[in-house]
């Protein structure tokens, strides 16, 4: 891997010609899907666009400042519900999209510094535990903010959402281009990946900067960051309230891809994926939280098809598949973890963090356990 | 402050206590120091040094007392403020970002001295790029003047210990402090490493860093040291140049305890 990488580049023409193949990729991807896999697979790709916004957003507080949040789908649910509230018959107001986009993105940031603020004091478990339990108050809170007032719709969430639409043309609709036909999924695909190479753009820069600097200086020693002049409570403020409303801009995509959103998308198993998407990927390491986002949102899909398999290779399905399903995604995770204990493709600073040093370990090993006895 | 004296302190602490539980760590603690010397504190293990630079720096909160830095009051201050004032210090246990490169650990220093925000990093704008040129550059300087510009790209956790002293002594001077304070520097470091370390630190006074030094190597502190204090149990027993201090009846006993008569 690293072998092609610094052979492309020191060639010029050969990264043109891997960037030009990257963009062919891309651009023809909802295509190859549907060839390959079926229609239904253009949607699921759509998804995987949309958790790896999510999960790109989440590295920012987990990865770069090291931050631990469980309650990051909260801002996710906050992006969802501003775009379905203010996009549908529910309140009869159909704001635009490219108001309602960065509109998410602040509300979102600003839920991202609000749930922040409380939890500057606590690090590691204790963080995670009070995220947690930010997470799930929004979630009942949308659950239950039906009465007196009729906010949010209850557990019945809010239906008929408009899709997207800009400049009239409804990414919503069936559009014909050179006598094709796209479906609504082919025109979300497109703008999802905009949005997602935008978010990609804006990480790298991110973490590349005096910012991400202080993020990774907090992530490391926060005693010693302060001591550095670095004002950690607003940098983590800034971290929590990036992550969120990258977190918040995917939230009002996914409304408005879906058409529906209800409390119910967003439980606590939600930010658990998206937590094991980077940490699975590599923590940190763009490459990693996007494969780590392809892999699980894909993966639990792919293996819907154990039962044809079953069928296929015994004759009859021996095994519920539902059942199986879950469990063999559990036990693949477990298996990478096992194996790359840092993700699949750790940023090489958080591999320095989980290895210990060869020759301190040895040596501890030698005093702790003396091996002449 | 007295009439006769010409320019005020640079740091000046006025009857610093502080409490943990029962015990008390420091009792009433004054001295200060000017601009340009090097100052020494010193004392037996659990005097209090280490609280007392805790207390200087932020890190706790006094019980009482006071503490004027260059004019201005830092009592209560937060560490990131009382930096951007101007006072800057290294720790006893080395505090580095480990697992990023000497390079980075340096270039974080100079956070407190550059502005660039979110909109500037995502722009990357002439401004931001200018003004990461400029670090960079400081942080290569910083390296060199502190003489391990060849460990750049080496994480900080795989430096040498006494490489990971100097390298801590570089962040420190990246936030352009007039006021330096070091906890025992020179601890693990073998003797070749200790006289260059003496070499730095004169090196770092001349160049118009006032310096704090807190250090067990009684010939690196009379070596380098303008003026001497003594803290035991919490207390300052003794204050005066480096010749006198060692003469003082009342350090020899806290070090040597007293003579059974």
């Amino acid at each position: 891997m690293n072998a092609i990488l610094s052979k492309l580049r020191a060639d010029r023409r050969l990264l043109w010609i891997a960037y030009l193949g990257l963009v062919l990729l891309l651009t023809t991807m909802p295509f190859l899907t549907e060839m390959g896999l079926g229609r239904s697979w253009v949607r699921i790709l759509d998804f995987v666009l949309l958790y790896m916004m999510l999960a790109l957003g989440l590295n920012i507080v987990v990865g770069y400042a090291g931050l631990l949040d469980l309650g990051y789908v909260g801002f996710y649910a906050v992006g969802a519900y501003l775009y379905a509230l203010l996009a549908s018959p529910h309140f009869g107001l159909h704001l635009p999209f490219w108001l309602l986009l960065p509109m998410g993105a602040l509300i979102a940031g600003l839920f991202g510094v609000l749930l922040g603020a409380p939890t500057l004091r606590l690090r590691g478990d204790y963080l995670a535990i009070v995220t947690l339990g930010f997470g799930e108050i929004i979630r009942v809170f949308l659950n239950n903010l039906n009465a007196p007032i009729n906010l949010t719709n209850g557990p019945q969430g809010v239906n008929l959402i408009d899709p997207i639409s800009v400049n009239g043309f409804s990414f919503g609709g069936m559009h014909q281009v050179f006598g094709l036909n796209f479906p609504s999924t082919y025109s979300y695909y497109y703008l999802f990946l905009v949005l997602t190479l935008l978010i990609i753009f804006v990480s790298i820069r991110l973490e590349d900067s005096r910012i991400g600097r202080a993020w990774a200086a907090i992530r490391e020693d926060e005693v010693a960051a302060e001591a550095m002049g670095i004002r950690t409570r607003n940098v983590k403020l800034l971290a929590f309230a990036m992550g969120a409303s990258f977190g918040g801009v995917s939230g009002g995509l996914f409304a408005a891809f879906q058409g529906f959103v209800s409390p119910e998308s967003f439980n606590l198993m939600e930010s658990v994926m998206i937590l094991c998407m980077i940490v699975l990927g590599g923590m940190g390491n763009i490459a990693g939280v996007i494969l780590g986002a392809v892999l699980l949102t894909t993966l639990p899909e792919a293996l819907r098809y154990l039962g044809p398999l079953q069928e296929f290779l015994f004759g009859e399905v021996l095994v519920d598949p539902s059942n199986l399903r879950m469990l063999v995604f559990g036990l693949a995770l477990i298996i990478i973890m096992i194996f790359r204990p840092a993700g699949l493709l750790p940023s090489s600073r958080r591999k320095r963090e989980l290895q210990p040093e060869p020759e301190v370990a040895a040596q501890e090993q030698a005093t702790v356990y003396d091996s002449k006895r | 402050m007295t009439v006769s004296a010409s320019v005020a302190p640079l740091l000046k602490a006025e009857n610093i206590s502080k409490n943990f539980g029962g015990i008390a760590a420091l009792t009433d603690v004054s001295f200060s120091i000017n601009s340009g010397e090097i100052y020494g504190l010193i004392g037996p293990n659990g005097a209090g040094k280490t609280t007392l630079f805790n207390v200087l720096t932020g890190l706790y909160l006094t019980d009482s007392g006071k503490v004027n830095f260059a004019g201005h009051d830092i009592n209560g201050l937060k560490p990131h403020h009382i930096v951007e004032f101007g006072f800057a210090r290294t720790f006893q246990n080395i505090r580095l970002f480990a697992n990023m490169t000497a390079l980075e650990n340096v270039m974080v220093g100079r956070h407190v001295r550059t502005r660039a925000g979110v909109i500037g990093a995502i722009l990357r704008n002439a401004g931001t790029r200018n003004e990461e040129a400029a670090i960079l550059r400081r942080a290569k300087e910083l390296l060199a003047y502190v003489g391990i510009a060849g460990r750049a790209d080496t994480i900080a956790k795989h430096l040498s210990y006494g490489d990971q002293r100097r390298l801590e002594i570089a962040r420190s001077l990246a936030t352009e402090p007039k006021l330096l304070a070091l906890d025992e520097p020179a601890a693990g470091m073998n003797l070749t490493e200790r006289a260059s370390l003496a070499g730095l630190l004169q090196a770092i006074r001349s160049d118009g860093v006032t310096l704090l030094l807190i250090e067990h190597d009684v010939k690196l502190v009379m070596g380098v040291c303008d003026r001497v204090a003594v803290l035991e149990y919490g207390k300052k027993i003794a204050e005066d140049v480096p010749a006198v201090v060692q003469r003082d009846p009342r350090v020899i006993e806290a070090y040597l305890g007293a003579p059974t008569a």
